[in-house]
Order: structure tokens, then sequence, then C-alpha cells
């Protein structure tokens, strides 16, 4: 019989931790794919961050390190300088990349490090049990916020693809969303164009992710899909923000 | 036998380049020597002061408190350190910018207006390497052929061309 | 050649293959140097925007099994002290050097020794050790950078050259030796790609089970056993018939030997104890330096900090003094000779 659709070969066959519901096993997928599709599993080192998807190393076939709090960005420079034709991504969170690891994000980009940074953004503190994220819209509901995010109070969310893309150093700054079947594939173009960027020595490459949390949103799943459609896609627009390749010339 | 010398001025004398002159004399008669920069959160003006010592033995603390000899290149470090200075120890200064108030008669005082001198002569910023031949011609500590040599090791080879410039204020600062 | 560039020509010849730093006095020379220098020897230098980002540069190059370096002064170990425990926790080797100056807080930029305790017993949350090395000369800080590296590889720790602003910035002349470059080998841990021919590599600090956690930590101190077993390094000054026992370490040590040297001439029994490794702490050495000592002294560039691993060293045995200078202030051969003199000399 024909295999029609099995596990990419550089995802590995553990079990997650994630909740159920949760769009990390999406993400997780569509870079193993990618990463199949290029054959490049041996020669990839992964980042991973602090937060939902700490323990991602788990879960990647490629070598692995862990990285302190928001200093992925930082740690990815120390592999790419010293290991230049290998293929180097962090996976990160909104807390750890846009909060605690700003100026890691940031500077990565103003000096157009050679590297993919899988941005994943649910407005929300997920492994800490759903407190207030650099991403949190206002008004939203979390632990930290009980009355709704109050810019007066806690400022305004942070949209970081438009931020990155005033940088020289940034290559491609692109957002999408796993909420549709066709977004999901975007989201897997963009992956699979951030890691081509790479190969091509074109530079810093981000592509945020809007996912979902249903259990710290305390929304079903299918809610929290209506959600991020709802609110978060008015809020962060979907969209290449920044490509200096021949294709984001044209 | 340890030689401690304390060479002060402001910053932007050459009160540095000339310590490391007499490092790299030692250095060239293979004593054991040390250089110590004072440093601080101003790169011009403001004081500059540095230790070295030159010796047979090992050195034990590289910052010179009480100086065999001193090279004082202003007013604020002469005074300051003029009183530091060991008994029988020796003091050069620029005469030019000093004014020797002291009163100890246990020192040997030598005054030089290196700073006129090196107008003089068209060696501009050459009044610490003046002093420095003044140095040797009354103390011996090193011999005119052991500086000449310092000096080319510690002028840079981008700055290849000043080296003949510094052999000048040092004949300079023997003869006066 | 000055200190910090005697440290840094020492790590591009021992192999060091990248530097990533922030600028600090009073080391930033060392920085300098290796910008001018690491390129021609074919490594990787990097100005970090900040301390925090570079501790985990050096993380993140030092995970692939590739030599790797970082500098700074106190305050700014304080910042990389996240990336240091992380350094630890994950068992990667890197060198990390601190040229000492005044603190707390912003402090002074003057030479202090005030950072023993955070380079010895707190650089970092959780239980771990690095490697401290305590240099007194710029020929020391060469041979001890080449002996931090290896160190570091053979017990896959970090270790650190616990330097002063007095010997960042002093200059002596220095012989850098022969280095037999056969570089540890890293194949069984490092991150670098697996290439398609081995198990995929993790290099990570977390376990979420306790037993796990426990165990991880438990094979660490193993290691840690063996690090205090062969690794201590001291040097002992007439100290085979003396009286009172000085203890000094770093820049602070010479200014010890001289009031050492000045006492003998005055007929007092005096002797130096200098550890060269200040973790791990040389135990048997100081005990066999103070055997014959009445009283012991301690003089450090701080409020008194080594102080506690004398007494812990000795059990407390003899009477351990204590004088010290802080805030940037250099102990004079005077002072100390006064100071043996009061401790040592009312016999």
């Amino acid at each position: 019989m024909a295999v029609v659709f099995e596990r990419p070969k550089s995802l590995l066959d553990v079990p997650m931790h994630y909740c159920p519901g949760c769009t990390h096993g999406i993400v997780h997928r569509l870079i193993c794919e990618v990463i199949d599709e290029m054959g490049i599993e041996g020669d990839t080192i992964g980042v991973c961050p602090v937060g939902c998807s700490v323990m991602a190393y788990d879960y990647f076939g490629c070598d692995m390190i862990e990285a302190p709090h928001g200093r992925a960005p930082a740690v990815a420079t120390g592999v790419k300088r010293t290991n230049p034709d290998k293929f180097v991504f962090t996976y990160q969170g909104d807390g750890d990349l846009a909060a605690i690891g700003t100026a890691e994000t940031v500077h990565s980009a103003t000096r157009g490090e050679n590297i993919c940074i899988i941005f994943i953004n649910n407005t929300i503190y997920g492994m800490t049990g759903g407190q207030m994220a650099p991403t949190t819209l206002p008004g939203q509901v979390t632990q930290t916020t009980p009355f709704g995010r109050d810019p007066q109070l806690a400022g305004y969310p942070v949209r970081v693809c438009e931020m990155l893309s005033t940088l020289t150093g940034t290559a491609y700054a692109h957002r999408v969303a796993v909420d549709t079947i066709p977004h999901i594939r975007e989201t897997k173009k963009a992956i699979r164009k951030a890691f081509e960027n790479q190969k091509a020595k074109k530079g810093f490459s981000i592509v945020e992710v809007l996912s979902t949390c249903p259990t710290n949103w305390g929304l079903t799943p299918t809610e929290a899909i209506k959600r991020l459609q709802d609110e978060m896609i008015p809020y962060y627009p979907l969209g290449v923000y920044k490509d200096t390749t021949e294709e984001g010339e044209k | 036998m340890t030689t401690e010398i304390l060479l002060a001025g402001f910053g932007g004398q050459g009160v540095l380049f000339a310590g490391k002159i007499l490092a790299y004399c030692g250095l060239m008669d293979d004593k054991k020597l040390s250089w110590l920069p004072s440093y601080g959160p101003e790169m011009r003006g403001g004081t500059a002061n540095c230790s070295v010592c030159i010796s047979d033995e090992p050195i034990g603390s590289p910052l010179v408190l009480t100086p065999d000899i001193l090279i004082a290149m202003n007013q604020p470090s002469f005074d300051k350190f003029v009183t530091e200075v060991k008994p029988n120890g020796k003091v050069f200064y620029d005469s030019t910018l000093i004014e020797n108030e002291c009163t100890r008669n246990d020192i040997e005082i030598y005054a030089i207006p290196s700073s006129q001198l090196a107008d003089d002569n068209e060696l501009k910023g050459g009044s610490n390497i003046i002093l420095l031949g003044k140095l040797i011609k009354e103390s011996g500590i090193f011999s005119l052929e052991t500086m000449k040599k310092a000096i080319e090791k510690v002028v840079p080879p981008s700055k290849a061309h000043l080296i003949s410039n510094n052999f000048k204020a040092i004949e300079i600062g023997m003869n006066n | 050649m000055k200190g910090n560039e005697a440290l840094a020509e020492a790590a591009i010849r021992a192999g060091c293959k990248c530097f990533f730093g922030y600028p600090i006095t009073p080391q930033t020379e060392l920085a300098a140097y290796m910008a001018k220098r690491m390129h021609k020897a074919g490594g990787v230098f990097l100005q970090a925007e900040s301390e925090i980002a570079a501790i985990n540069m050096v993380l993140g190059a030092a995970s692939t099994g590739v030599r790797a370096m970082t500098s700074s002064s106190s305050p700014g170990l304080s910042l990389k002290s996240e990336g240091i425990s992380y350094l630890a926790g994950s068992d990667v080797p890197a060198v990390i050097i601190n040229v000492q100056r005044g603190g707390p807080g912003l402090g002074g930029i003057q030479p202090s020794q005030a950072d023993y305790w955070q380079a010895t017993k707190a650089l970092g949350h959780g239980d771990f050790h690095l490697l401290v090395f305590a240099p007194d000369s710029v020929q020391e800080m060469v041979d001890m950078v080449i002996k931090a590296f290896d160190k570091a590889d053979q017990y896959r720790m970090p270790a650190m050259i616990l330097a002063d602003g007095l010997l960042g910035q002093m200059m002596e002349p220095v012989s850098f030796p022969e280095i037999n470059a056969n570089a540890h080998d890293k194949s069984e841990w490092a991150a670098n790609g697996h290439g398609n021919n081995r198990k995929h590599h993790i290099i990570n600090s977390l376990y979420l089970k306790p037993d796990e956690l426990e165990d991880s930590v438990t094979a660490r101190f193993k290691r840690y056993e063996a690090v205090k077993e062969n690794e201590t390094d001291a040097e002992l000054y007439l100290t085979e018939d003396c009286d009172i026992l000085l203890c000094a370490f770093g820049a602070t040590a010479r200014v010890v030997k001289s009031a050492v040297n000045s006492a003998r001439e005055i007929g007092i029994k005096a002797g130096l104890f200098r550890p060269k490794t200040l973790f791990p702490f040389p135990v048997k050495e100081i005990n066999e330096a103070s055997k014959n000592a009445k009283k012991l002294l301690s003089v450090e560039m701080s409020m008194g900090q080594m102080i506690d691993d004398i007494k812990l060293a000795i059990n407390c045995s003899k009477p351990v003094e204590f004088y010290g200078r802080t805030g940037g202030v250099i102990p004079t051969p005077t002072e100390v000779l006064e100071q043996i003199k009061k401790v040592g000399g009312a016999e």
C-alpha cells in the first residue's frame, strides 16, 4: 500500500508534552518537513528557548542546544560564527524573543546573522501558566492582567516583524499563521524560504507564526483558532514585511 | 638591586611612552622589569603616571610609591611625589613648566627646560625623551646604546620615521 | 607585553577559535588585541551587544566543540553569571577571564580581589564549581590561560582566570611556550551537526525529574573530587621554618613577598603561601606550609574572603589574622610588614 502521509524523519518518534490543541506540534512538523526536503538534518543545529518549547531538543532529530531564557539568538550566533557552513535555527516564544531576549533578537538582526528564527507568537506565557506576554493584546485577560491588559499600565504589544523589518541586517521578515490549511502551507513556504536564505547567505530571517494557546486562553481548540482569526490577525497582519531576495525585490 | 622609577605628568605628555622606553632598556640589559600605568576614565589631560621597576631579582610589588628616581613633567606631579623620593634618590623635572620649591637636601634634583628645548629644536612632544637623556647622563642607569636600542623597539613600525627625532632628543637631554 | 594582551595572545596560541566580549575597564586591551589578531589566526572575534550575549555566544560556540573565551571585569561577571551557570550545568568547557576591579555596584576601576567569593563560591545559581586560576605575573597569566583551556576540556567544565587591574595593565617580559595542540576529543558530546552518522547530541541543563537532576549534579561533583585531588597548585616561599605564614594570591602576593623578605631581614621568620588555584583550594599545600607556623595572616585586596577557605583548610587549628585594603587600594609592602610585626613579632 502506498504511504501518503508519514512523520518527517527528522521529527523524532517520541510523545510530545504539548497540551491538546496546541499548535507547537504543527510548527515542529513543518520545520522537520523542510529539513527533510532540503536533506540537511546532519548539518543542522537547533537552539531551544525557555518557555513551552523548552524541551523541543527531545523532538528534533538534529543536534540541539538549550539556551538560557531569551539568549537563543546569542547562542545561535556563537554556533553559526564558528560553524558557518552549518544550518542554525532558533525556536522561540514571545516572552523569550520579545521580552527577556529583546536585545539578543534585535542585535542578531542588526548584525545580519545568517540564522533562521522561528518565532511563536501566541500572546501569552504558556509554560508558567498564562501571564502577560509582550504580545498580549490590549484588553486581554491573563494571570497578571486580571482586568485585561491596560496599555496605560502595562504598555502596548510589540509587533516584532514590523520592528525588525526596519533594520538593515534583516533579510526576511514574514508573519504567518497556522489557523487554516492554506495558512499552514504558507507557513511551511516561509520556513523553507528562511532556510534557503541561510543557504544563500542572505542573512537574518525571521518567521513569526501566530499560534494558539487554548489552555491558557481558557478556550477550546476551535474557539482558540477563531480568536486567532478574529483578534490576533487584525492586530498582527499577516504578510511579508521584508524580503531582500530577488523574489522580494519584484 | 632594584631601581624604582616613577614618571608623572599630564596625560598626553608621553609619560607612559617614556616609561615604556625605560622598561625596554631593562629588557635590552637582561634585567627583570615591570611597567605599570595608572589608568583612569580620561584619555587625555588629567594626571598620568607610571611605575617602572628594573632589578636583578624577580620584582615584588610593581607599584612604585617611594621612587629611587622621579621624572616629573608637571607641577602637581612634582609637588606630590618629590616628598616621596627615597633619600639619595634623584629627581628630573621640566623646568619650563615646574617651579622647584622643594627644600629637601637629601636628594639630587636636576632641572632641565625640556619643553623649551623641544620647542627650540622643533621636536614636538619630545620633552619626555629629553628628560630621559638627562636621566641616563646623570644616573648612568643605562647606556646611550641601550636606550637607542630600546627606542627602536618601542616606536611602532608605522612611526619609524620618528626614531631619529627621538635620538636627537636624547642627545639634547644629555648635553643640557 | 601588557597583561591583558598576553592573556589574549596566549589564548590564541592555545587554540582558542573565538572570542566574544564587551568593553569594560580595566580589561579592554584584551578585546582590542583579539579584534586585531583573532582574524589572522583564523578565528572569530565579535563584540557582543552585552555581557549576557557574549557569554551565551561562548555557550553556543563551545557547545559545538570549539575552544571559546570571553573576558570582562567585575560588574560584567555579574551579568555573565547566568551563562556560566548554564555552561557548568551543560558540562561545556570554556575560559572566562575576570580582570577584577573594585565593587560592589559600579565600584571603581582600580585593582581589587573582591570577587574571590563570586569566583569560588557563587558565579551563578545552582550546585557547581569553576576551575579558578590566580596568576601573579604576566608570565603566569600566559601559562594559566593555556592550562585553563586544557583543564576545562579535560574536565568538561568552565575555567576562570581571576586576575586584577594591576596584572591586566602591567607590562613584564613574557615568553610563550611551545604548545602541544593535541585537542581533546569532543566528538562524544559536541553538537556540531551529526552528519547522519551518529545519534543527535543535546547540550542541555534542564532535568525536570528531581532524581535525574540529582544524578547529573552528583556525577559532576565526582569529577570535582578528581579536580580537588589532582589539580591544586600553590607556591610555598620560605615556609619550611616560618613562625608566621602569610597567605595571599595574585598581585597581592607580590606585595606580600616583598614584605616577607623585609621581615626576614629584621629577624622575623615569615613565609608565604600563594595559592595558584583558588578552586580547587590547595588544602594539602597550606597544611604543609603552615605545619610549623604559630599564626597565619591572610592579606587580600578585599575585606577578607579567601580567609574563609584558609580557616576551613586548616580546620581552624591555628589563629588566622587578616589584613586587607579594598576599593582599589593596593596594600604596600611597608603596611604588610607592620602587620607582620604586629601579628608575628609579639611572640
